[in-house]
């Protein structure tokens, strides 16, 4: 890991990763059981899977709006949930249905709330960008570019607070760094020691524009050492890679407390959105290609747990026959589900009013 | 006369201005490599070049600033929100910089530049990205705010805001970008401040701003049809500088009124307009002013109880019965 000056990290990510070669698993992945590794692979598959279908409704009229696919980031969302205990916390953007299912949501509540109805994960009042799951200790799902970077940094402000040894791993894209309230996010962090952790989930693209049109400074992680803090780059496109290297990050981050900021480099294979048509314009199908062929999470995963002896050709069949049969019951489930009724508009809205406590003595909605 | 989009329109207001004046830039995210997230700037970076069409970073307080700085020496920025809702992210310096800098500065100083983009629900996206802060800006005083209704009025009204000394603040539509209207060849522009009777009638007022004038559009029709009912639309198209005076004679000719808007209630643009009629017309209302607002909660993202959140014809006709 980088703290102050490092040159050699932007070199080392680009060598082969040592966690996925073969031989001995170091690290975290050490102690990796055969079901473990069974897990992580499943999950990749089951994201995707999910979002393909996610997709199809899109396409069938069944989802409005926007639909950011996760498709090609899924080791990021597999390999950090992976590693969080019982006091770590995650939070992320609007590209954020991977991260709900690797933290153990349900696809049955998350296609529902894509289809905006009453048996979604947010009663069909967030949307695609706006899931989130408490229980299990995911805090969303941001629309709002950056707008979840001080929320995380206040998690681990309220974790540090309660004397509690977790952490948060606050997501943001390579888009996002160039909002103010990352910065001062990051300053406050490293002012106050706080356990969390920035991980910049690299794509190449925000919206339309590469990283060299929108971001001074390469690599981004390396703008933690204005603040001080450490920072680390990270292959994407491998889940032992991700896991071996954030481990220890996340460790500091527990104990020490101490921030840091992690960059890992992903491609999404889709548009922006679904609706972003002029994908192929501002990179070349040939990079999506290369990306899809060569640097896939699933299938580079696949191929190392069956040099590894873990996976079959018949298990591997099996996984994703399963995946996609979770995903279509998941869309039969969201078009068999009804909307919200509509009471619900003005439910959600206080505390007080939900709760009827009869604290509030003013009038509080306004429509007549 | 041809019929153009209105994203057309605003296209024309843009390329027309940036040949007219070297001082006018466009700055934005997407707006130039990509052609806009709406396609509102479309050929316009092919036409004009690097220097007078800027892609940003997501960095909207600095843009935002950065465009209100450079105002100060004499350039004229036209500003892009991918959405008004990422406004929110630049308050400080579109809602504390650009309308203070004149007065603080005992009018040494003055800002000329536009902020713009769509400012609208209705498109299923959720309530961080369906605000429709209009009232929030005219609350402002050294803020103007415009909210165009059709492709004419867009792009007249835009020409008109880009020569503008003041901030003015217009906002768009998404969808009213694709629909079409007559719009002249030759060149127009249209003052700020000065509503626009959309259709003439005698029974009751409906007075809206932005996409709700064409949603009261339909119900006039409707209600003409269905009621024998004859109602006047008038579209405010600026909200600050208002048109009082519109719509005193409106109110005085009908005697009623029903005030229209995408605003929450609370504080919304139509408040000040039902206080207004109560205050300089009152004597000539025979039934009490009435609002078809959104309804009072954040934006739900749930499409078909979104569209029964913002106005529609089904509500403005029942107000309307409610009130005749
Ligand atoms: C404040 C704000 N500005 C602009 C947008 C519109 N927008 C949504 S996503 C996006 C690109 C973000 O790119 P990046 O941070 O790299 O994340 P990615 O989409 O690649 O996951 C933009 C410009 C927004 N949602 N919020
Ligand atoms: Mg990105």
């Amino acid at each position: 890991m980088n703290k102050k000056t490092s040159q050699t990290t932007a070199k080392s990510a680009k060598k082969k990763s040592t966690a996925q070669s073969k031989g001995k698993l170091s690290g975290v992945n050490a102690s990796l059981s055969r079901d473990d590794k069974i897990k992580l692979y499943r999950d990749m598959g089951r994201i995707r899977r999910f979002e393909e279908r996610s997709l199809h409704a899109y396409q069938q009229g069944k989802i409005g709006g926007f639909l950011h696919l996760y498709i090609g980031q899924e080791a990021i969302a597999v390999a950090t949930a992976s590693l969080m205990g019982d006091n770590d916390h995650i939070i992320t953007a609007y590209r954020d249905h991977g991260q709900a299912l690797s933290v153990g949501m349900g696809m049955n509540e998350c296609m529902a709330e894509l289809y905006g109805k009453f048996t979604g994960c947010s009663k069909g009042k967030g949307g695609s960008m706006h899931y989130f799951a408490p229980d299990k200790n995911f805090w969303g799902g941001h629309g709002i570019v950056g707008g979840q970077t001080p929320l995380g940094t206040g998690i681990a402000f309220a974790l540090k607070y309660k004397k509690l040894e977790g952490c948060c791993l606050c997501l943001l894209g390579d888009g996002a760094v160039n909002q103010g309230a990352f910065h001062e996010s990051l300053n406050l962090a490293a002012l106050w020691n706080l356990p969390v952790i920035y991980i910049i989930e690299n794509n190449r693209y925000s919206m339309g524009t590469s990283q060299k049109r929108s971001s001074a400074g390469s690599p981004l992680a390396r703008r933690a050492e204005g603040y001080d803090m450490a920072w680390e780059l990270i292959d994407g496109s491998s889940v032992y890679e991700i896991r071996e290297k954030l481990a220890p990050i996340m460790d500091r981050a527990r104990t020490q407390p101490e921030p840091a900021v992690v960059e890992i480099q992903t491609y999404r294979y889709r548009g922006h959105s679904v609706a972003d048509a002029n994908h192929e314009k501002y990179r070349s199908k040939k990079e999506i290609e290369d990306y899809k062929k060569n640097h896939d999470p699933i299938m580079l995963f696949q191929r190392t747990l069956a040099e590894e002896g873990v996976l079959s050709d018949a298990d591997i069949e099996e996984i994703d026959r399963e995946a996609k049969k979770e995903a279509a019951d998941s869309a039969r489930f969201a078009d068999e589900s009804p909307f919200p009724p509509e009471e619900e508009i003005f439910t959600d809205v206080y505390w007080e009013v939900d709760h009827k406590t009869g604290k509030n003595e003013g009038r509080i909605f306004f429509n007549d | 006369m041809p019929q153009i989009t209105y994203r057309k329109a605003l296209n024309d207001a843009f390329a027309e201005e940036l040949e007219r004046d070297e001082n006018v830039v466009l700055i934005g995210e997407e707006i130039a490599e990509y052609n806009g997230a709406y396609k509102v700037t479309e050929g316009l970076h092919a036409r004009f070049g690097d220097r007078r069409v800027m892609d940003t970073p997501i960095s909207e307080a600095a843009f935002c600033g950065l465009g209100i700085g450079a105002s100060m020496l004499g350039i004229r920025p036209v500003i892009e929100l991918m959405f008004w809702s990422f406004s929110y992210v630049a308050f400080d310096q579109l809602f504390n910089n650009a309308p203070m800098v004149r007065y603080m500065s005992g009018g040494l100083i003055n800002v000329p530049i536009v902020v713009r983009g769509p400012a609208n629900g209705g498109t299923n996206v959720g309530a961080t990205h369906s605000h429709t802060p209009e009232n929030f800006a005219a609350y402002t005083p050294g803020l103007k705010v415009v909210c165009p209704a059709t492709a004419y009025d867009a792009k007249g009204l835009m020409k008109t805001a880009i020569r503008d000394n003041d901030p003015v603040f217009v906002m768009e539509n998404t969808l009213l970008y694709g629909q079409k209207w007559e719009v002249p060849e030759e060149e127009y522009l249209i003052p700020l401040g000065r509503a626009d009777v959309k259709k003439e009638g005698t029974d009751i007022s409906l007075i809206a701003h932005g996409r709700c004038v064409i949603t009261c559009l339909e119900a006039a029709r409707q209600l003409k049809e269905d009621h024998d009912i004859d109602a006047e639309v008038l579209d405010l198209r600026s909200i600050r500088p208002l048109d009082q005076e519109a719509i005193l004679k409106s109110v005085r000719k009908t005697n009623r009124a029903v005030l229209v808007e995408e605003n929450k209630p609370f504080c919304g643009t139509a408040a000040q307009i039902a206080a207004l009629i109560q205050e300089h017309a009152f004597d000539h209302l025979d039934a009490p002013v009435r609002r078809v607002s959104a309804y009072d909660a954040p934006q739900i993202y749930s499409k078909p109880l979104e569209d029964e959140m913002i106005p529609n014809t089904r509500r403005i006709i029942k107000t309307v019965l409610e009130v005749l």
